[in-house]
């Protein structure tokens, strides 16, 4: 008699705890809503540096996880200036020169437009499933909604960031904040969506809030103005000739 | 009576030449010493002066908080203001703004494509402005190798021995890669006017100059250079002068409020060469110390030895009843006599040597490959008033000493003594 009265309790906590997805799970359901196949996107970001802070606005072409476009709209001293990224290749065309120069080595590390985030960080593969091993270890509130804090552990030696503590709101698998960090545990930098939206049945970012917390300054804001996923990209616009055009 | 001595001294050669050929040694050493010490010193404060630091530099206090980085997003704004009352306030000293920064130079291939990139170490200075200062601060007419001199807007001067590990002929087009001040990446399209050597190492290496309203341009620093330099019309640090107009430089702007408020420093405070420059002065003053100590001892002893083979001459003539105190006295204007024509002689052979090191130099080009120092690969001694001075002190003193106490025996002999002594 007792033993059923042990399987009453057990049998609903268990099958509560089956049903609440591991971190593995989650991950790759945000990433899965997160992430299209293709996106157009409109964008600006708000740089605050130590001397006031600057717009600058893009437009971008993503295909995958390896081709990108963007073509920069303003100010006028950056307008025409192009990225592409295909593969781990990524040039850049100023207009002012007349040259396409691959960005290589060292240069990676440069902060992308004076911003908080470095070229690196837009090589870097943008599904975290595929570079991370996640790990539930609590639920917080953030923004008001209820998250899961996944702490994830890199599953290669030689990406950006060594480890990284997400943020994943529970009802709609966005990521709502990250915590970026060294290999010597140090914190790097710091994301933080504040507005999200729906957009063809998926919830993304609108304005995010990144941080290199080793510069000084507020960061950096990023506004997505519009954003269209699944898009059909023509392919001559991820070849190194799209930019001089 | 002098005359007479000095008559004594010449004829006998054992009483006058080896003396004098011995001061004159160790006085020529000493001399030689000093100045090339002085020259060493002096060649890096100039050059330090000159490349980096200027007499006197002016910045923003976040700029000079981390100069050694040349981060440019602290630069400072309004030159042109600062720059006229800097000009007006101390009109003692050039005044000419910089930007020094880093980068990548990049060279295109006949597609435009890279062909070679390295890493530059940059200075943007101003070369067309009328007057400017920077041709003879930096020497630039006398480092051109190859090429010509920067004449427009757009021309570049690159270090020799970039340019052939790079294979760029003047005339060619590079691409410099930076930072404008905002952090974006800059581009900006250069031709190769000529190529420079300075002798200096670490320059040699990875240097560009430009003019400054191109760097100005291509970094997005309008009206802005990293630091403004300050530098004595005659080209001499003045630490006192500089000191002073730091003082009050900086009292008058420590009202202004941020951190991009300006801030005046001196050569002696910037890049830590003030402890450099204090254990050099130190180590310069022990090195000469114990040579002049030594040399001091060697000139006493033979001093020393010149009296002592003279014992007997000195017997003989207290023997005839001359007096002892005017046999000690003979004695000591003798040996000062020796001590100024050994003084004179070797003071004169070492400074002409430390001026022939002076004009020609000495290269230590191939000691310095992986120097990072402002230290120039020709090493030149510096000949100065204390050059005249400094050889006297062991050339004189020390003889007169050495004589001074071997006489002491005079005093102690005895009468009935010496005859012993003449008839032995």
């Amino acid at each position: 008699m007792k033993y059923f009265f042990c399987s009453i309790i057990i049998l609903p906590l268990a099958l509560l705890w089956g049903q609440t997805p591991s971190g593995d799970e989650i991950l790759k359901k945000a990433d899965k809503n997160m992430f299209s196949d293709s996106k157009i996107s409109v964008s600006r970001m708000v740089i605050h540096g130590e001397r006031g802070s600057r717009t600058i606005e893009s437009k971008s072409w993503q295909r995958g996880t390896s081709e990108a476009f963007t073509e920069f709209l303003a100010p006028a001293r950056d307008k025409g200036t192009k990225m592409l990224k295909l593969q781990d290749m990524l040039w850049n065309y100023s207009p002012s020169t007349d040259r396409t120069i691959l960005i290589s080595g060292h240069m990676l590390r440069q902060s992308m437009m004076g911003s908080d985030l470095s070229y690196e960080d837009m090589m870097e593969d943008p599904h975290l499933p595929n570079l991370y091993a996640a790990k539930k270890s609590a639920e917080e509130i953030v923004n008001g909604r209820p998250c899961w804090v996944l702490d994830l552990a890199a599953k290669k030696e030689d990406i950006s960031y060594n480890s990284r503590r997400v943020w994943v709101d529970k009802a709609r698998y966005v990521i709502l904040k990250e915590n970026l960090y060294a290999t010597s545990g140090k914190l790097l930098k710091t994301i933080n969506v504040r507005e999200v939206m729906e957009v063809q049945n998926r919830w993304v970012a609108k304005f995010i809030l990144y941080k290199d917390v080793l510069k000084d300054g507020e960061g950096t804001e990023f506004f997505i103005d519009s954003i269209l996923l699944d898009a059909d990209i023509p392919d001559y616009l991820f070849s190194k000739a799209a930019l001089k055009k | 009576m002098i005359k007479f001595l000095l008559k004594g001294l010449l004829r006998d050669r054992s009483r006058s030449l080896f003396p004098v050929l011995t001061v004159a040694t160790g006085v020529m050493l000493t001399v030689f010493l000093q100045a090339w010490i002085n020259g060493a010193v002096s060649g890096l404060i100039q050059s330090t002066a000159h490349y980096q630091t200027g007499h006197l530099r002016v910045m923003t206090r976040a700029y000079a908080s981390s100069v050694d980085q040349n981060p440019n997003d602290l630069a400072l704004l309004g030159v042109d203001t600062l720059l006229a009352s800097l000009r007006k306030n101390y009109p003692d000293l050039f005044w000419t703004p910089r930007i020094t920064f880093g980068g990548l130079l990049d060279i295109p291939d006949e597609k435009g494509e890279t062909k070679e990139q390295a890493p530059v170490a940059g200075m943007g200075v101003n070369l067309f402005s009328a007057g400017s200062p920077e041709w003879k601060i930096l020497n630039i007419r006398s480092a051109i190798v190859r090429g010509e001199l920067p004449a427009k807007p757009g021309d570049l001067l690159i270090a020799e021995e970039l340019a052939e590990k790079l294979h760029i002929q003047p005339g060619q087009k590079v691409t410099l890669i930076g930072s404008t001040m905002y952090g974006s990446m800059a581009y900006t399209n250069f031709t190769i006017a000529g190529t420079v050597r300075f002798g200096i190492e670490s320059m040699d290496r990875s240097a560009i100059i430009a003019d400054l309203s191109d760097m100005q341009q291509a970094l997005d620093m309008q009206q802005g250079a990293g630091e403004i330099l300050g530098f004595f019309r005659d080209d001499l640090y003045h630490e006192d002068t500089a000191d002073s107009m730091v003082h009050g430089f900086n009292a008058r702007c420590a009202n202004a409020a941020g951190k991009f408020s300006p801030v005046m420093e001196t050569l002696r405070n910037q890049s830590g060469l003030s402890d450099y420059l204090d254990l050099v002065k130190e180590l310069t003053c022990l090195m000469l110390g114990i040579f002049i100590f030594v040399m001091s001892i060697v000139l006493w002893n033979a001093g020393l030895s010149g009296s002592l083979r003279r014992y007997g001459e000195f017997g003989l003539r207290l023997a005839v009843g001359e007096d002892k105190g005017h046999i000690y006295r003979a004695m000591i204007v003798e040996s000062f006599s020796v001590g100024i024509a050994g003084s004179i002689a070797g003071t004169a052979i070492g400074a002409a040597c430390a001026y022939y090191l002076q004009v020609h130099g000495f290269d230590i080009g191939s000691m310095m490959k992986n120097s990072t120092m402002m230290l120039t690969d020709v090493i030149r001694a510096r000949v100065e008033p204390l050059t005249f001075i400094i050889g006297f002190l062991p050339g004189m003193l020390a003889t007169v000493l050495g004589s001074a106490i071997s006489g002491i025996g005079i005093y102690k002999r005895q009468t009935s003594q010496l005859f012993k002594e003449l008839e032995t």
